[in-house]
């Protein structure tokens, strides 16, 4: 993005906001902060840019800094840019126990990036993060809205790999968009 | 066998649907508590019924409910804690996509029992798959009349809205929920005041977990007391347990309060026992933060008891021999695994997800994460072993909110437990950081 041109939410987007403002009291829209930084970070490339929440704040009618002091807060926000897909790895103990170091180091040495890092393609950035709630599936990725699970073989992690070079990036706003099966199994 | 109040239907097609979820007698209660209830009566019944907030703590829900301040002309809420992070739990995932209007169903029923109109379900950001699922259900839930204005002519309003989180361990805390419902950090609240007099934007507030809310529909539909009826002592009605580790069959397992541990690992009805045919060496049954027992001391109480899937047999034996059923997240570990490396890697778990606010957690949560990585890797001294329990002991009653005992137990227990295998990491450094080495007794090689 280019940084001296002031970043606008697309219609869909204003509207979604419009919307999530009014689960609140009219006071409280400040309330509306989290959900309105996930749209923001859709919209956005995937990250928030101090333009991005200085947007945020004004729509919001509240000060930059209690934006940064949120958007610092929570690990689903990034505040660099990254690339077309963020993958979410789980590092906590039970997908520890079933195999999450080995499907790290796999990750790494398919995408050529290591965790923290984007792939010099740009196609994947590799985020460890903490447990994902889904621990009797482990080990787990999570890509935007979908959980991939039992990464435990190298096949299973090149699947999946597969499956996200061919998807296109766009902004999601809703489940219906996104065509993406529902990965659930009990 | 046992019942299953809460997951039935769990697997019907469908079943997240309007049409077919009131087909298997969805939205029973709702009908039942607002025309032929007060609220006090459906409040009642919750207190009959025994049920224990099935989010970890096990606080009386009745008893909770029964401590909102109702002061005339201030509105209260109810929020549903769906911010499930703590390690080795998943059932409320599983619930809410399969079931959302059970969770709907249970939203409408409380709030009713709680006179609020206007209730929240703060859900994990991660789990934004989830929130579609439920706000789906919601949209239908509203078409059908059983939220908005005047529900079921009962002259009864109540309005439901779902709020993603955005990552964060310690909004599972209610006071720190409450914070990030309001569009800040979240850092927990001082205590007093309550939630159930000062909660969100200041007014009257119940926090339950997704669980405990889920099962107030059959409460309401067949009593308190009947529901009581299932399971031991303190201990009623069914909780869900989530399966994961070194079991041969993780999952879910909806299971009647009172089953033996024996039973629920090694039945082919659960967890079918240990995989890949290797022995159990542990196990962490409440989710990451309670103590972890030896297999000798999981299956038996340290009276030689069979040790029961029920708050009170768990935690037999104190801390000394026992542990805690918390939120039902089972951790099973077999005997290739590495205790300290387990411990250090929750250890990370709670530095990296201690907000900051008190310097005992937000210092000693780091110190056992940098001692116990050097104990892992060969780096460690012998004091080091009593120095992460005397670290671990400074910070547990010295914090604002649970999260620092939730990080000093775990280290106290593995130490407590399996000393030698600590002691072995610092006098056989090398063997301890060969490549699938691990100490059992001995060196075992997976």
């Amino acid at each position: 993005m280019n940084a001296s041109v002031k970043p606008e939410f697309s219609p869909a987007a204003q509207a979604e906001i419009q919307r999530l403002i009014g689960h609140y009291p009219a006071e409280r829209s400040k309330s509306a902060l989290l959900p309105i930084l996930h749209i923001a970070q859709a919209e956005f490339g995937g990250w928030v840019s101090p333009e991005v929440q200085d947007l945020v704040a004004e729509t919001l009618g509240i000060k930059p800094i209690e934006v940064y002091e949120v958007s610092s807060f929570y690990t689903m926000y990034n505040l660099k840019p990254v690339g077309k897909h963020v993958l979410e790895i789980c590092r906590t103990g039970p997908c520890m126990l079933r195999g999450s170091d080995e499907m790290t180091a796999h990750l790494e040495r398919i995408t050529g990036a290591k965790v923290g890092e984007t792939s010099p393609d740009g196609n994947f950035t590799l985020k460890e993060v903490e447990c994902l709630a889904a621990c009797g599936f482990a080990p787990i990725v999570q890509v935007r809205e979908k959980y991939y699970e039992q990464l435990d073989t190298p096949e299973a992690v090149d699947a999946m790999l597969d499956e996200l070079r061919g998807l296109v990036h766009r902004p999601i706003l809703s489940w219906e968009e996104t065509g993406l099966p529902n990965s659930l199994s009990l | 066998m046992g019942r299953k109040l809460l997951t039935e239907h769990i697997n019907v097609e469908g079943i997240d649907t309007m049409a077919v979820y009131r087909q298997h007698g969805g939205y029973r209660s709702v009908e039942k508590a607002l025309k032929t209830m007060t609220p006090d009566e459906v409040v009642e019944e919750v207190k009959k019924s025994g049920l224990r907030g099935r989010g970890g703590a096990g606080f009386p829900t009745g008893m909770k409910w029964s401590f909102l301040a109702k002061p005339e002309g201030v509105p209260r809420y109810l929020v549903c804690n769906a911010d499930e992070s703590e390690p080795g739990t998943f059932k409320d995932r599983q619930l809410m996509s399969k079931l959302p209007h059970l969770l709907i169903e249970g939203m409408i029923t409380s709030s009713y029992a709680l006179g609020a109109n206007t209730s929240y379900i703060y859900i994990r950001g991660e789990l934004l798959y989830v929130l579609r699922i439920l706000e789906k259900a919601v949209a239908e839930a509203y078409a059908a009349g059983f939220l908005g204005k005047n529900i079921l002519g009962s002259g009864y309003d109540l309005d439901l809205h779902i709020h993603p989180g955005a990552g964060a361990y310690i909004c599972g805390e209610e006071t720190a929920l409450l914070e990030s419902l309001e569009g800040k950090r979240g850092n927990p609240r001082n205590k007093p005041p309550f939630p159930a007099v000062s909660g969100l934007y200041a007014r009257p507030t119940v926090v339950n977990n997704v669980e405990s809310i889920a099962a107030v529909p059959v409460i309401v539909n067949e009593g308190g007391e009947e529901y009581a009826k299932i399971g031991i002592g303190k201990s009623t009605g069914t909780k869900l347990i989530s399966a994961c580790g070194h079991v041969k069959n993780p999952g879910i397992y909806e299971i009647e309060m009172g089953v033996p541990v024996e039973e629920f690992i090694y039945s082919d009805e659960y967890c079918g026992g240990i995989w890949k045919g290797r022995e159990l060496k542990a196990v962490v049954a409440g989710g990451s933060s309670v103590p972890i027992l030896p297999k000798s001391l999981i299956l038996k109480t340290a009276a030689g008891e069979p040790r029961l899937m029920t708050y009170e047999s768990l935690s037999d034996g104190g801390f000394v021999t026992g542990t805690m059923l918390g939120s039902g997240g089972f951790i099973a570990m077999d005997e290739t695994t590495c205790i300290v490396k387990n411990t250090w890697n929750f250890s990370r778990f709670y530095h990296h997800e201690s907000c900051g606010q008190c310097s005992p957690c937000r210092e000693g949560t780091g110190w056992l994460e940098k001692v116990l990585h050097r104990l892992e890797h060969g780096h460690g001294q012998m004091h080091d072993i009593d120095l992460i329990v005397n670290v671990a002991k400074q910070i547990e009653g010295n914090t604002i909110c649970p999260l620092g005992e939730a990080a000093a137990w775990p280290v106290t227990a593995a130490v407590r437990h399996f000393r030698d295998e600590f002691e072995w990491h610092v006098t056989h450094p090398h063997e301890a950081t060969r490549p699938g080495a691990v100490y059992h007794g001995g060196l075992v090689l997976a």
